[in-house]
């Protein structure tokens, strides 16, 4: 009898997608991945049911690349469905590690998202405001959607995860390296990010001088000079505090690295590294002139946190309740729509 | 690897400590923590049984890491590394936890809150020595030459004592001659010695020494290195004269057409010459030209100088000179400014013509000053029949400084002694209470009173022209109440004197930023610990003397002169200093060169290497701040001692849950659930 090729799955969260289209991006060697592997479960790709991983023994599965964050019972239920049938659970992608751009929705909570949504959004048609029903009667019978959470997770604050492929997208040299790994079996300690212990810097061509920021320009308000590091020149560019392994894609084409590939080996919040330390060379002599560099950043908050909101050190407060029971509190900050586009 | 045994130790320090916290239950509990192996509470942790029980407990009980509780590791941190190290065990493995500053004395009426708050701090300390590593300190030789900045009394007493004791020094004075606020004076209090006469001796000696290199007209610019190894940039302004050719002899001075205000020497009621000296006594004795006023650099015109110069010394394209110096050690004797008396529209002075300030005072009675030592009023020749002084003029108020100048009350006596002296007027002093401590102050003011000089206890509240009854035109009339009799009195008098404040410098703050120092609230020279280390500073090898740390008379500052000095020669003596290991270090394998760093250090340790990409800490100029470590984004800079993970564990362990019972239970940050 034939060896058994390793099983491998792929399963994708709350996620825009980009993560499965990556794994593609393999091209040929996709190929290749087919051979070595099994694939047991590619809703994506490939007509598989839950039900037909439910029915796998557990541990069945020897790796699963789990993408996207965790914002729904339905996430949860597969997140936790794909760990107990999985030996080696892999973090893909940036809203698996860090929560990524789904994760913004950590700045509000669920009621404010889905009163924007649903009802004060400019391009919101819903006259009758008919709200999304977890139960909904239908004359051939009942339907039913997960519940949607208030807030949004990463993969690991819901289950173990045995590593993790930073990136919004992964690049497909990363996601063929832990591929390799797994095949050989030449695996890093568990927990370890696959990836690079430096920074986009590291990658960057640009030359860089020492940092002093007079004003932060929006992309499209300067052209570059094609040499010169985007920071000096005044642009957002988060690749010094971004793990390195992207090749410096943004920075090569005259854009500031938005941050995807997460903080680098060792951070423990990129947000607040990247403050602290644009924060120490913003140029300015006097709290007023500091004050006036800072208003040429809008949404500090989004450019520092992008990618990393539900994995940084800002939570939401909770509560002990006298019975032991955590209760959230609710945040009050809520994003305001502008008034001028409200009519 | 050998298993972790931390010793920890609750010091009562007698009642400080032991009469809030509960220093048994916490050395009970403690002893619950993980990886502790013994918990004790003591008397005394710094006394030496203190110390030799940690020792014993090292040896015996195989101890690996040691946290005392106790006190502000400013005070005992070097104690009980000390004593970790005679019992064999690395120093850097020994963590304090300040259980009297941070708990006991900020909660005095809250036993139960203050001893949860012991803990607290305890838990975070056990915490963060268990990340601790083993550490050597840097050793450097000390550059022999010493650095003292001011050349008053304090700096002149500093530089001479280093230098017969043998070793150089680089003395640095601002103004073109050494002698500082003293040489202005007339008479010394309480024995009434001619300022002068004690002076001009010993400014001739520093002038003279052998082993004193004087650099006047001169100011520090820039500071670099650490103790033992300063490098140190001087501007030496262009005086215009070359000194080696120029005698002193005073001809360009005296035929120099200028006429100049002198508001520093003579404190604006005298004047002097564009070209000039400041004083007759003045070290060295080289004139200087005041380019500013000068008529040559208005117009191109004048010379005047040049043309009578014997020597040919006058030199206008003189420019000013850099000097780079090295120095092992550098005393601050930057001295005070007296408080402007402007503040205090209601006291008239620069309004009414006869309200003087204590410096105008102080040259109007100097044999030397503008007026020979004749006590008259502003028209320069009327004598005054009365005279009030005025004390705390912007001391002990809190809209100026709420601290006591300590010299104003002597000196105000000093003053009315002179002013019966030389005018026989009637003097009043309008004070808030007469502080006249230290020798032989005391039988002065005895003698003032029993000169028949009067004594009026209340703050002044004007000084005004405006007369109101017969008797009060043409006068000044100073309205106080009497708190004695508890009457408003008005006297009128034809001179105020307003004994102003001492006050910091007024670049005081650059001045501590230039040299690495720390200022207190009021803006003096921050010393190491106020009672047990007033000369030395946060920042080793640099220390102060004088009224730069606060006011003080004469003896004090010169007493502080010779302290600083002492300290000083200490190092010199120990030939090798030991530099603190707390440094940032960069893992350079792991840095991209990003450059974030590279201009926040205040010490100039961070040096980017081209060729290699990364940037890198020079550990001798490094002084541990933590600046770059904590600006690193790819946090691949680490502050030793004070590593990542050793600060994440303190905190995880300060938010020890003190409400839960359960031996070493902590909270800890979790996502909330949904």
């Amino acid at each position: 009898m034939a060896e058994q090729k390793p099983k491998l799955a792929l399963y994708w969260a709350s996620s825009c997608g980009g993560c499965e289209i990556s794994v593609l991006a393999v091209h040929e060697k996709i190929l290749d991945v087919a051979a070595a592997f099994d694939i047991v479960f590619w809703p994506c790709a490939m007509d598989f049911k839950e039900e037909d991983v439910a029915a796998m023994d557990d541990g069945e599965v020897d790796v699963c690349l789990f993408n996207g964050a965790i914002r729904n019972d339905d996430n949860a239920h597969m997140a936790h469905l794909m760990r107990r049938k999985s030996k080696v659970l892999v973090a893909y992608g940036s809203c698996a590690m860090e929560g990524c751009i789904p994760g913004l929705a950590n700045f509000t909570d669920r009621e404010h998202m889905m009163n924007f949504i649903y009802h004060d959004s400019p391009s919101t048609d819903n006259p009758e405001g008919i709200e999304p029903q977890m139960r909904t009667t239908v004359p051939e019978g009942e339907l039913t959607l997960p519940e949607f959470w208030n807030t949004v997770k990463t993969l690991d604050q819901v289950v173990p995860v045995d590593y993790y492929l930073p990136g919004c997208p992964p690049e497909a040299k990363w996601t063929l390296a832990a591929i390799e790994a797994i095949l050989s079996g030449q695996l890093p300690p568990p927990g370890s990010v696959i990836g690079m212990d430096v920074t986009v810097c590291d990658e960057c061509s640009r030359t860089r001088s020492e940092k002093h920021i007079k004003q932060f320009y929006r992309p499209y308000e300067i052209i570059p000079e094609p040499d010169i590091c985007l920071l000096d020149q005044g642009l957002f560019c988060a690749g010094i505090a971004t793990r390195a392994g992207c090749g410096a894609l943004c920075p090569q084409v005259n854009m500031g690295c938005r941050g995807c590939y997460g903080p680098n080996e060792g951070v423990v919040d990129g947000g607040a590294k990247l403050i602290s330390a644009l924060a120490s060379v913003v140029d300015g002599a006097t709290p007023e002139e500091i004050d006036a560099v800072l208003e040429t950043l809008p949404d500090p908050a989004g450019y520092f946190y992008r990618f990393s909101l539900p994995h940084s050190l800002l939570r939401r407060t909770h509560l002990v309740g006298s019975n032991g029971t955590r209760t959230v509190e609710k945040i009050t900050a809520t994003p305001q729509l502008d008034p001028k586009l409200k009519d | 690897m050998t298993e972790n045994r931390v010793g920890v130790y609750i010091c009562h320090c007698g009642h400080n400590i032991a009469g809030t916290v509960d220093v048994e239950e916490v050395a009970l509990w403690a002893a619950g923590l993980p990886h502790v192996a013994v918990s004790r509470d003591y008397k005394f942790m710094c006394s030496s049984l203190g110390q030799e029980l940690v020792e014993a407990d090292i040896k015996e009980q195989h101890l690996t890491h040691v946290v005392v509780a106790a006190c502000s590791p400013h005070m005992h941190e070097p104690t009980f590394r000390q004593a970790c190290e005679r019992a064999g065990l690395n120093p850097y493995l020994f963590e304090m936890a300040n259980i009297r500053e941070h708990a006991s004395w900020v909660h005095p009426n809250d036993r139960a809150a203050a001893t949860d708050k012991a803990k607290a701090i305890i838990s975070g300390s056990v915490r963060r020595v268990l990340e601790l590593s083993p550490l050597e300190p840097l050793r450097a030789p000390i550059h022999e030459t010493t650095l003292v900045v001011g050349g008053g009394i304090a700096g002149i007493n500093t530089a001479l004592e280093i230098a017969n004791a043998g070793h150089p020094v680089v003395l640095v004075e601002r103004e073109p001659s050494i002698g500082g606020h003293m040489a202005q004076f007339d008479k010394t209090f309480p024995t009434l010695d001619c300022a002068a006469c004690i002076l001009t001796p010993k400014m001739f000696e520093v002038g003279m020494h052998p082993n004193i290199k004087l650099l006047t007209y001169s100011e520090v610019e820039q500071v670099d290195g650490y103790v033992g190894n300063f490098t140190v940039r001087i501007r030496k302004k262009a005086r215009k004269i070359n000194t080696e050719l120029c005698t002193g002899c005073g001809d360009c001075w005296g035929r120099c057409p200028a006429k100049v205000v002198d508001n520093i020497y003579e404190a604006g009621i005298g004047y002097r010459t564009a070209i000039y000296r400041q004083f007759p006594q003045a070290v060295p004795k080289y004139p200087v030209i005041d380019v500013e006023t000068c008529i040559y650099y208005k117009n191109g015109k004048c010379k005047a100088c040049e043309k009578f110069c014997p020597t040919g010394a006058i030199d206008f394209d003189q420019e000013d000179e850099i000097i780079l110096m090295q120095a092992g050690n550098i005393v601050l004797a930057t001295g005070y400014d007296l408080f402007d008396a402007r503040r205090i529209p209601a006291y008239g002075y620069g309004r009414l013509a006869n309200v003087f300030t204590s410096m105008e005072f102080e040259r109007l009675t100097n044999a030397t000053g503008p007026t020979g030592g004749k006590v008259v009023l502003r028209d320069g020749v009327t004598a005054p029949e009365s005279v009030a002084i005025i004390h705390c003029v912007g001391s002990r108020d809190k809209n100026y400084n709420v601290y006591c100048s300590a010299t104003c009350c002597m000196a105000a006596l000093k003053f009315a002694h002179l002013v019966k002296e030389k005018t026989n007027a009637e003097v009043y002093n309008f004070y808030i209470d007469m502080r006249t401590a230290f020798k032989d102050y005391e039988a002065f003011y005895i003698r003032l009173m029993e000169e028949g000089t009067h004594f009026i206890r209340g703050r002044v509240a004007e000084v005004t022209d405006a007369a109101r009854i017969p008797g009060e035109e043409g006068k000044l009339i100073v309205q106080a109440e009497d708190t004695l009799v508890g009457k408003q009195r008005r006297i009128p008098v034809d001179m105020v004197i307003l004994m102003g404040a001492m006050e910091p410098k007024d670049d005081a703050k650059e001045v501590a930023y230039r040299f690495g120092i720390g200022c207190s609230e009021a803006g003096f020279f921050t010393e190491r610990h106020p009672k047990l280390d007033p000369v030395a500073t946060m920042s080793e090898g640099i220390f102060i003397a004088g009224a730069c740390q606060g006011p003080k008379d004469i003896p004090a500052t010169v007493g502080q002169g010779a302290a600083a000095a002492a300290r000083v020669l200490s190092l010199i003596g120990q030939g090798v200093v030991e530099i603190e290991p707390v440094r940032a270090v960069i893992d350079e394998s792991r840095c991209s060169g990003c450059r974030i760093c590279n201009n926040l250090c205040p010490y100039n340790a961070i040096d980017y290497l081209e060729e290699e990409g990364v940037s890198r800490v020079n550990a001798a100029l490094c002084k541990g701040c933590g600046t770059c470590v904590a600006a690193c984004p790819s946090q691949v800079i680490q502050g030793q001692h004070y590593t990542f993970d050793s600060l994440m564990s303190q905190i995880e362990g300060l938010l020890y849950d003190v409400g839960n019972n359960q031996n070493g239970h902590v909270r800890v940050m979790e996502p909330e659930p949904v």
